[in-house]
């Protein structure tokens, strides 16, 4: 073990071969830092090690506590349509589909949106014009979950129900996706308010990430003739391909976890239909709705073992959106 | 400052009183979202009176018989009634609150409040998926001379566990076999058709909103909104609209004396004017009272709520307990909860 001073000679005389026995003043002051250095390390480490802790405890009590549901359907959980609280008989499928679903077609609307509206917000907005618009999205990702599914349940489903569904079923009525009566609760309501709740973030990283392509660049491709799309196609989504991808990601992981506002508008039924009009419901809804009331072991179980599903869902999910990045950033690396 | 230097040590020995006499000042519960309102409003009577305040959670009754299982809680409270066995086996008693009626609601256009009737079998058909327009023949047959729409019927239910659909399945397991045979009854079920609104409040929008949807709320609820109610037909074939009599009716023609552990369920009750949906709320504490002075003033509260608070829980829509079953309730009061020294806690 070497005492303090010993470090501080080696650390401050490195380049003077230890030749002075008394280091400098302005040495000296960096005492402090021999045995400051390693605890900052470590405590660092153990708030880093702690957020794994953490997840890797959440996971195991789910597990944990999911046990009776695991052992009693086993596999057949992960797609049994059944939910029967009375018979004691359930099954994670509608409520699966349901959050993937719902997601998937939350971020198809959202994605298309979010970069009209970084290209606009970078390339084409005034000034004066783009710092209120930057500054309203920003404000839309800071309302609470609840107030979106209030608005849904109040204002969002009326309309849709009055105006915008009787006309997707006037021209899509012969397709499966739009049977039923027009509503304006179910699966593709539930959609269109995720895609609003998730629009903000896909849209304030890539416009964050547009903004940070260099001017330089910009310039080239217009000088060479381009149009902005030509330019935003060519230059600017090229560049920042691996931020976009990770920031609908992002989007993705907060639309599958959403809670309330789902809740409002889904209609909250065990059910797959193919019809975007129909009501279904996700996982998050499922927990909202019954956890409380729920009062047999079994169904206490099987909602536990359905929010360990939606942990391996997400995890599932974020990882392979890791993997995508990786060989995206490989296969740039390797041209 | 010699006054408040006096102030100040009153103030001390009034304390000092107050803690060496060891009083509840609040006493704790959970459970049941359907009497919550008449439940506080007690409460802030009491209150007024005693200074003894209650702590109520509305978690919903399967959580109220959670914590009331894990004694996180004084006294836990649920719509649904507990069996006998359960209550034996957890050392508990239940006792009944105050009742209330379950209603149908729905939305049609041109259809007025109680203006459509509609019978159990009906009802029980639309709620199995099985009538699913408004002008089934079935339902113009109930209801000759009312012009009903071709719309579509949604059904709606509760989303969550609810004492509601306790009370509501409970009745439909009653008249129809058919729904005996394939949902049953309990505080959620497989429903086999229509949208699952969140709460009370949840299952009243969605009937607003969709046009041609049917659903079921607490009385209090149908009023509060303006929501279209129905008349049913009840087991003396009767048909009788929603209101305090005929849920009144309803429960004067139980038999609390004859039920084990109060164990009494008010749907399809015989008698001419009798509501066929209602029910009572039970309140739920454990007989042994470890902590007597709390068991005390539990039963202290409830007790007040009897004789004084008849006139508030009529006022928000919910029928107090009768007489009688009042007097049962306290005698079962006497002979069950004891504290550890073996004296009944109350009164």
């Amino acid at each position: 073990m070497q005492g303090p001073s010993d470090n501080i000679v080696e650390g401050g005389s490195s380049g003077r071969d230890g030749t002075s026995a008394v280091p400098p003043r302005a040495l000296q002051r960096r005492r402090p830092s021999a045995w400051a250095d390693p605890l900052f390390r470590y405590a660092t480490a153990a708030f880093a090690c702690l957020v794994l802790l953490l997840v890797a405890a959440m996971a195991a009590v789910l597990y944990e506590r999911g046990q009776l549901s695991i052992r009693t359907f086993g596999l057949g959980f992960l797609w049994s349509s059944e939910w029967d609280p009375v018979r004691g008989l359930f099954g994670a499928l509608p409520a699966m589909y349901g959050t993937v679903a719902s997601s998937l077609i939350a971020i198809a609307i959202a994605t298309p949106v979010a970069l009209g509206v970084a290209i606009f917000l970078t390339e084409m907005a005034p000034q004066a014009l783009a710092r209120p618009v930057g500054l309203a999205i920003e404000m839309l990702a800071a309302i609470p979950s609840i107030i979106y599914g209030m608005w849904g349940l109040f204002v969002f489903a009326p309309f849709l129900a009055n105006h915008v569904e009787p006309f997707l079923k006037k021209i899509g009525g012969s397709t499966p996706f739009f049977q039923g009566p027009p509503m304006g609760i179910g699966m593709l309501p539930a959609a269109l308010i995720l895609a609003v709740m998730i629009l903000p973030f896909i849209a304030s990283v890539m416009r964050d990430l547009f903004s940070l392509v260099p001017a330089m660049s910009k310039e080239s491709a217009y000088g060479v003739g381009a149009t902005t799309w030509e330019m935003v196609r060519s230059v600017v989504i090229p560049q920042t391909r691996t931020g976009i991808i990770g920031a609908i990601f992002l989007g993705l992981g907060r639309a599958l976890g959403e809670t309330m506002a789902v809740t409002f508008v889904i209609g909250n039924t065990h059910q797959i239909s193919a019809s975007l009009l129909a009501p279904g419901c996700t996982i998050a809804s499922t927990l909202a709705n019954e956890f409380s009331e729920a009062v047999s072991d079994m169904h206490v179980s099987s909602l536990i073992e359905m929010g360990f599903v939606l942990f391996l869902i997400t995890t599932v999910i974020l990882a392979s959106a890791k993997i995508l990045l990786w060989r995206i950033e490989s296969r740039i690396r390797g041209r | 400052m010699r006054l408040a230097k006096l102030g100040i040590i009153t103030l001390a020995i009034s304390t000092a009183v107050a803690g060496f006499a060891q009083e509840v000042k609040s006493i704790t519960g959970a459970g049941a979202t359907f009497p919550y309102p008449i439940y506080s409003k007690w409460a802030y009577e009491y209150q007024k009176v005693t200074g003894v305040g209650l702590n109520y959670q509305s978690i919903g009754s399967g959580g109220g018989i959670q914590q009331i299982k894990n004694k996180t809680v004084d006294f836990g409270a649920s719509d649904a009634p507990r069996k006998g066995e359960e209550l034996s086996e957890r050392g508990q008693i239940q006792f009944p609150m105050v009742m209330g009626g379950v209603v149908p609601v729905v939305n049609i256009d041109g259809v007025k409040p109680n203006e459509m009737k509609l019978s159990n079998e009906v009802l029980a058909e639309i709620y199995l998926g099985q009538v699913t327009k408004w002008n089934d023949p079935k339902i113009v047959a109930l209801n000759p001379g009312l012009s009903l729409p071709s719309s579509d019927i949604t059904v709606v239910h509760r989303a969550d566990g609810s004492g509601t659909t306790w009370i509501f399945t409970n009745f439909l397991d009653k008249v129809s076999k058919a729904w005996h045979d394939r949902v049953g009854s309990d505080t959620a079920v497989s429903w086999p058709v229509g949208l699952g609104g969140k709460g009370n409040e949840g299952v009243a929008s969605y009937v607003k909103q969709v046009p041609g949807a049917i659903g079921y709320v607490e009385y209090a609820y149908a009023k509060q909104n303006n929501l279209t109610t129905l008349q049913l037909k009840n087991r003396a074939g009767n048909f009788v609209k929603p209101e305090a009599a005929a849920f009144q009716a309803a429960a004067a023609n139980a038999d609390w004396q004859k039920a084990d552990h109060f164990y009494v369920v008010l749907t399809d009750q015989p008698g001419a004017a009798s509501w066929p949906i209602a029910g009572a709320t039970f309140i739920i504490i454990y007989k042994d009272q470890t902590k007597p002075a709390t068991g005390k003033a539990v039963l202290k509260f409830f007790d007040w709520c009897y004789h004084n608070g008849g006139s508030m829980a009529e006022s928000l829509d919910y029928i107090p307990m009768p007489q009688n079953v009042v007097s049962l309730v306290e005698k079962t009061w006497k002979s069950e909860v004891k504290g550890s020294d073996g004296k009944p806690v109350w009164p």
